[in-house]
């Protein structure tokens, strides 16, 4: 299991257990965490997952996909640091990991 | 809200019911929480059933929208293997199959909508299959694997998604539609003409403007499709994608208002103020069109959900979305905004041939519908087209030189 703390927009932090193999994003929703919709369920098609990593992860979260980022182009309030949830799968690397959600994912 | 909270009753734990159950939560709202689900399984994603779990890509815990121990957690009674089978409005009960009733303060159908069926000889043969549920999908796999024969009636979404799944798994796979082309009912020419082609190249055949006659079995399971002109396609198995139709005889029978599914306001509200539809089922106010339409898709699901708890849970009505959906086959991602209602002009971004393109659909210069195949720029900045209804500059939106953020600047 790997702790990753989620904080929401206002502030609101949730650190919870995550089984590697899931994503960040499936991490959140499954823990039903406010701020990450994923309307597409992790099939990098709708751009509702998009969180800020945190800055001292994000050489362990590694790259975007050319696909993510054409997708995170067009999402608001997009910064260096922003990442598709669904597109960042937890490992044991990632024990601590911190991401922080934008104000809306719509 | 009043106080003491209002005990809101579910019925159907799909997508919908599922996602409100949880926003409800999310929305800090307090009462009781019962969710009825006909299926013997918690809430899921049905998307994945035609696409990555078919493949093997996705596991069973990965279409569960939350966990198992999710609903006791938060005090929602999840009640599945339970039907629902008679709404009295008056008393405001619900009748189970069991000849239970459950009462509720709020009411939220979320029946979603079920596979079209074919009124054909031999339609109840084993091994004629649809796909709406987690059972179907398992009925599926298990006809699929190297060599064996597939027969897909519709060539819809769902068809050609199982039939990218079905290649995929070594299946051999055809698939019959009754009109002349592919994807009629939701998708342009264009759109239909590049399926088709790139599907025929990796090895899925077509049998269009097919006039189905029959299932013809052996032993009691399918065995060949019988055709107007007297062929039979022999198969191992045939998947029905025909359409659905909403489940709304539960609102139908209890008097409240019904069109082409069950008739809903921007608050996912019926004719009756303390019963509220949202997902497939619903016939909808489309605000970026001025009209209503019934949906069936993931984006609708979510937005009637948060559109439901907003109002059940006092908070601000959210913001209308444009309308969106997916289709991933081989390695194609389909992204469509909108709806092309009333348009009068196509216009093509890219070149069909290097499978990266995308057709917007204008209704006097303005977008109204994007269909991106591996375009998510075009996806993206089509939704905002969209909502925003100007004129869009069409020399300008067919260059491809540049860039979908720069078109309208």
């Amino acid at each position: 299991m790997a702790k990753i703390t989620y904080i929401e927009h206002d502030g609101t932090e949730h650190t919870v257990d995550v089984k590697p193999g899931q994503s960040v994003m499936e991490g959140a929703v499954k823990n039903n965490i406010p701020g990450i919709d994923a309307d597409c369920g992790g099939a990098c098609a709708c751009a509702t997952c998009h969180v800020y990593v945190d800055q001292a992860w994000l050489e362990k979260t590694g790259s975007s996909t050319a696909m993510e980022e054409s997708m995170l182009d067009f999402a608001e309030g997009v910064e260096p640091n922003s990442r598709l949830s669904c597109q960042i799968t937890v490992s044991d690397q990632l024990d601590g990991l911190i991401v922080r959600m934008p104000e809306s994912q719509h | 809200m009043s106080d003491p909270a209002p005990h809101v009753v579910i019925i159907g734990a799909g997508h919908a019911g599922g996602t409100i159950a949880a926003v409800l939560r999310q929305y800090a709202f307090t009462g009781p929480i019962t969710l009825i689900g006909d299926e013997p399984i918690a809430p899921y994603q049905r998307p994945p059933l035609s696409k990555a779990w078919l493949k093997g890509e996705a596991d069973a815990e990965a279409l569960m929208l939350k966990p198992d121990s999710f609903y006791g957690e938060h005090g929602i009674d999840l009640r599945l293997n339970a039907v629902a089978v008679g709404l009295d409005r008056a008393a405001k009960q619900v009748r189970l199959k069991t000849g239970e009733t459950v009462a509720y303060d709020v009411l939220v159908l979320a029946t979603g909508a079920r596979a079209r069926r074919l009124a054909i000889p031999g339609a109840a043969l084993g091994h004629v299959l649809e796909l709406r549920s987690a059972a179907d999908a398992e009925k599926l796999k298990a006809a699929l694997g190297p060599g064996r024969r597939l027969a897909v009636i519709g060539g819809g979404y769902i068809g050609l998604e199982a039939a990218a799944s079905g290649r995929a798994l070594g299946a051999e796979v055809v698939v019959l539609e009754r009109e002349p082309r592919l994807l009629a009912r939701v998708a342009c020419e264009v759109l239909s003409s590049f399926f088709r082609a790139y599907h025929e190249a990796r090895g899925v055949k077509f049998e269009l403007a097919a006039d189905i006659t029959a299932f013809e079995g052996a032993d009691g399971h399918v065995a060949g499709v019988r055709l107007a002109d007297g062929r039979l396609i022999a198969c191992d198995a045939a998947l029905v994608g025909v359409g659905a139709l909403p489940n709304d005889e539960l609102a139908r029978e209890a008097g409240v208002d019904c069109a082409n599914g069950v008739v809903v306001d921007l608050e996912a509200r019926t004719s009756d103020p303390s019963i509220f539809a949202i997902g497939d089922v619903t016939f909808r106010p489309m605000p970026h069109y001025d009209r209503a339409h019934r949906l069936e898709s993931v984006a609708n699901a979510l937005e009637q959900s948060k559109q439901a708890a907003a109002a059940i849970a006092g908070r601000p009505a959210p913001t209308p979305e444009v309308t969106w959906n997916w289709s991933d086959q081989y390695d194609l991602k389909l992204q469509i905004a909108g709806v092309p209602f009333d348009t009068d002009e196509i216009l093509v971004r890219g070149d069909p041939a290097g499978a990266r393109f995308a057709v917007f659909h204008l209704q006097q210069g303005a977008v109204r519908a994007v269909e991106a195949v591996n375009a998510p720029p075009e996806f993206m900045m089509g939704k905002q087209l969209i909502a925003s209804r100007r004129p869009v500059a069409r020399d300008r939106l067919a260059d491809t030189t540049i860039s979908m953020k720069e078109v309208t600047a």
